[in-house]
């Protein structure tokens, strides 16, 4: 018992590695939220008409919502009038014509964080959207993608540039009403992705985009829409870190992903923002809605997360499985340790006949940390032949902290298949002892353990995130062991 | 090379091992046999330093270190192996990953470089076949759904790859039929060499003509009470522990068995 023990106090110890701030010059907004607040933005990012009016139905609308409360998490109460709705780093002309005359500063800062945006040779490939507070800073490999036909944008330029698809496409999987955040993102998205892959397009790379919160007392609206038409193929990935910061910061993104007839869409995500310190202190709040419409048939959306960030996490990706023959897939690693709290999962919603979905969600629990699953599998009444298959883990490190899972199932037709499986257990002092009598430091037999038990997720992750999930495990695994 | 003197150890307050004097050289192999719960285990696992086990007087020196103040990972480096009577399962890691951590880990600790994943392989699997063991189970988690034997013979491939100064070999031989018995007993005498001394713990005396031992322990109720050679073992098999005065609880057991 007390190798475990020390163990887990020496793995609240470890610091966030991310908690740099840059020292920016931004045009940030006075706090507070109200109408004008909402033109102002939109006026700086030379929205049109539809946009503004957009936004401001859905500001009406979240007005009369209620913050949810039945997550397994406690945070005090938000004051949504302390919150800036915008800041952007300051820029010496207008926007960036390319990579050359973004600010030295910005790019020390992704340096820092190990995105390779101006080392095109370390990109291997992989197109880089990066925003930076509320802003999209700049993105690579535009031309190879615009050869394809492939649109990568931030959701700004969208708006200005491909109307038609933003407005055919945006609120349709996640409307304005749909929940609490999710009306907050619509009514204030400063910015955030856009995906278009053409009909019978395979991307030639992966897209990413990495997200860095800043500046203090700001909150982060990312708004994300990928469509990808019929036949086509795009794998998408997401990486969050923010500086370490006394107070409470808001994350509260909302993606959407609508994959057409035989069309393909793989979202990985490596969330790493800072947790909050020891006691507790700081950190995150992700408050994140995330969903992909399979409207078409034979489609399919795969979320994979690698959570190990944030104070406070509520996040469920989700699929709508329309589409006959639709598969939705859910691979999830979750890590909690000090006082980190997370309420994550899933909803698979089976529509249409003959609709797959499979759930793999792993829940590490250290320290004083909740670590909660929460998935819902519906079948609707035209779901015939569906089937889902559900597996939930909890690993537990130490005897201070806890693993929930809350599993719904609803069926309104006969012939669906649901299988659930879920499993709780504790890195165990038995298998900590055979790894030290081998001679391997605890540290690094704890980081393995780990490691083994995500294994099933980590193999979906595109190789170069693997990598980085796997050492993201480590560095939060740190010191865990004495 | 290991000297153990009045080695006292308890667990959750109650002392199972009452003084322990024992002396092992380079070279040798010894076995220590006694009934269950005589301490032979414990014994064992003090030695490779597990933590649920609280040692509370005597020394135990190794090639002139003090073992007991060394963490259980140093005293691995410094050479002490022990196969498990019961080898725990770390699912989802494999074994080659596993093993080669672990050689890497010895290697550094010795400033020789660590071996990269081809290499590793390639000697991983040489080492599989000495013990029988197809190489697809380096491939699998660490004895996620293996036999007994399969997890016996997994344990004494760590001892061949790992090249220890003390192989401890607690209960090797139980549950396992008479050919795994002997493929085991193979691995183990292909460890014996002149640099090199062996500890068996069995409470049977069949492994032992398979593994020819230099000298034999009786160990009852937490202390050495007869020492000799290989006849000794054979002596005990003829007439019993009860020969020695020593109550065999097991005796229902070993008639399973």
């Amino acid at each position: 018992m007390a190798t475990t023990d020390q163990e887990v106090n020496e793995l609240i110890k470890r610091e966030y590695e991310h908690g740099f701030v840059t020292d920016i010059e931004a045009d940030t907004f006075e706090p507070g939220l109200n109408e004008d607040v909402i033109a102002r933005l939109s006026a700086i990012k030379k929205e049109p008409e539809w946009m503004l009016e957009w936004r401001l139905k859905a500001y009406r609308r979240w007005l009369e919502m209620d913050e949810p409360d039945w997550a397994h998490v406690g945070y005090p109460k938000i004051d949504y009038n302390s919150i800036s709705y915008y800041s952007a780093p300051k820029r010496k002309e207008d926007m960036p014509q390319s990579l050359d005359e973004v600010d030295p500063e910005l790019l020390k800062t992704y340096e820092k964080l190990g995105i390779p945006l101006h080392e095109r040779e370390k990109l291997a490939g992989v197109a880089v959207d990066a925003v930076f507070d509320s802003v999209s800073v700049a993105t690579t490999f535009k031309e190879p993608l615009a050869k394809a036909g492939v649109i990568f944008c931030s959701i700004s330029e969208a708006v200005r540039d491909y109307p038609e698809l933003v407005q055919k496409y945006l609120g349709t999987v996640v409307p304005h009403g749909d929940n609490f955040f999710a009306g907050l993102n619509s009514a204030v998205f400063s910015d955030g992705t856009f995906v278009y892959v053409p009909k019978g397009v395979r991307c030639p790379m992966e897209l990413s985009t990495y997200f860095r919160i800043n500046a203090a007392n700001t909150g982060q609206f990312e708004r994300t829409l990928i469509i990808a038409d019929e036949g086509s193929y795009v794998s998408y990935l997401e990486g969050c870190t923010a500086p370490m910061r006394d107070e409470n910061q808001l994350h509260a993104a909302v993606v959407e992903l609508v994959a057409l007839d035989d069309a393909q869409i793989k979202y990985s995500t490596v969330q790493n923002w800072y947790p909050g310190d020891e006691n507790g202190k700081g950190g995150i709040y992700n408050f994140v809605t995330k969903r992909g419409a399979c409207i078409g048939k034979n489609s399919k959306i795969s979320w994979t997360q690698v959570e190990t960030g944030s104070a406070v996490t509520w996040k469920y990706p989700s699929c709508v499985l329309r589409g006959e023959n639709s598969v939705g897939e859910f691979y999830s690693v979750a890590l909690t340790h000090n006082y980190q709290q997370a309420d994550t999962g899933t909803k698979m919603i089976h529509l249409g006949k003959n609709t797959r979905s499979t759930i793999i969600s792993k829940g590490i629990s250290a320290g004083k940390s909740s670590n909660a699953y929460r998935g819902l599998v519906k079948f609707g009444p035209g779901a015939e032949g569906a089937r889902n298959f559900t597996q939930c883990d909890s690993l537990l490190i130490g005897d201070r902290c806890g693993a929930h899972t809350f599993p719904y199932i609803e069926s309104k037709n006969k012939s669906a298949i649901v299988e659930h499986e879920a499993t709780t257990s504790k890195v165990s002092d038995e298998q900590m002892f055979l790894c030290r009598q081998r001679g391997i430091d605890p540290e690094q037999a704890v980081s393995m353990i780990v490691n083994g038990f995500c294994k099933e997720v980590f193999k979906e992750l595109p190789m170069e995130f693997a990598v980085e999930a796997g050492k993201l495990l480590e560095v939060s695994l740190e010191g865990s062991v004495g | 090379m290991l000297s153990i003197k009045n080695l006292h150890a308890s667990v959750e307050g109650k002392e199972i091992l009452k003084g322990i004097n024992l002396e092992i050289k380079a070279g040798e192999v010894h076995a220590i046999m006694g009934p269950n719960g005589s301490g032979k285990s414990t014994l064992s696992q003090v030695l490779a330093g597990n933590e649920a086990f609280e040692v509370t007087e005597g020394e135990v020196i190794l090639n002139g270190e003090n073992l007991l103040d060394l963490e259980t990972e140093e005293r691995a480096r410094e050479g002490i192996f022990l196969a498990f009577q019961y080898p725990v399962e770390i699912p989802g890691v494999s074994n080659l990953q596993f093993l080669r951590t672990a050689v890497n880990a010895m290697r550094k600790h010795r400033g020789e470089e660590e071996m990269n994943a081809a290499e590793f392989m390639k000697l991983a699997k040489e080492v599989s076949k000495q013990v029988d063991l197809d190489p697809s189970f380096l491939k699998r988690g660490v004895n996620e759904g293996f036999s007994g034997g399969e997890k016996k013979r997994n344990e004494i491939m760590q001892a061949l790859l790992l090249q220890p100064k003390l192989a401890i070999l607690d209960e090797t031989d139980s549950g396992l039929d008479i050919d795994a018995l002997k493929v085991v007993s193979d691995g183990v005498n292909a460890l014996r060499s002149e640099d090199r001394a062996i500890l068996m713990v069995t409470h049977y005396q069949r492994l032992l003509n398979h593994i020819v031992p230099d000298y034999v322990h009786v160990l009852a109720g937490g202390r050495i009470i007869k020492s000799g050679g290989r006849e000794l073992a054979l002596e005990l098999e003829e007439k019993g522990y009860g020969w020695l005065g020593i109550k065999d609880e097991e005796t229902a057991d070993s008639a399973a068995n």
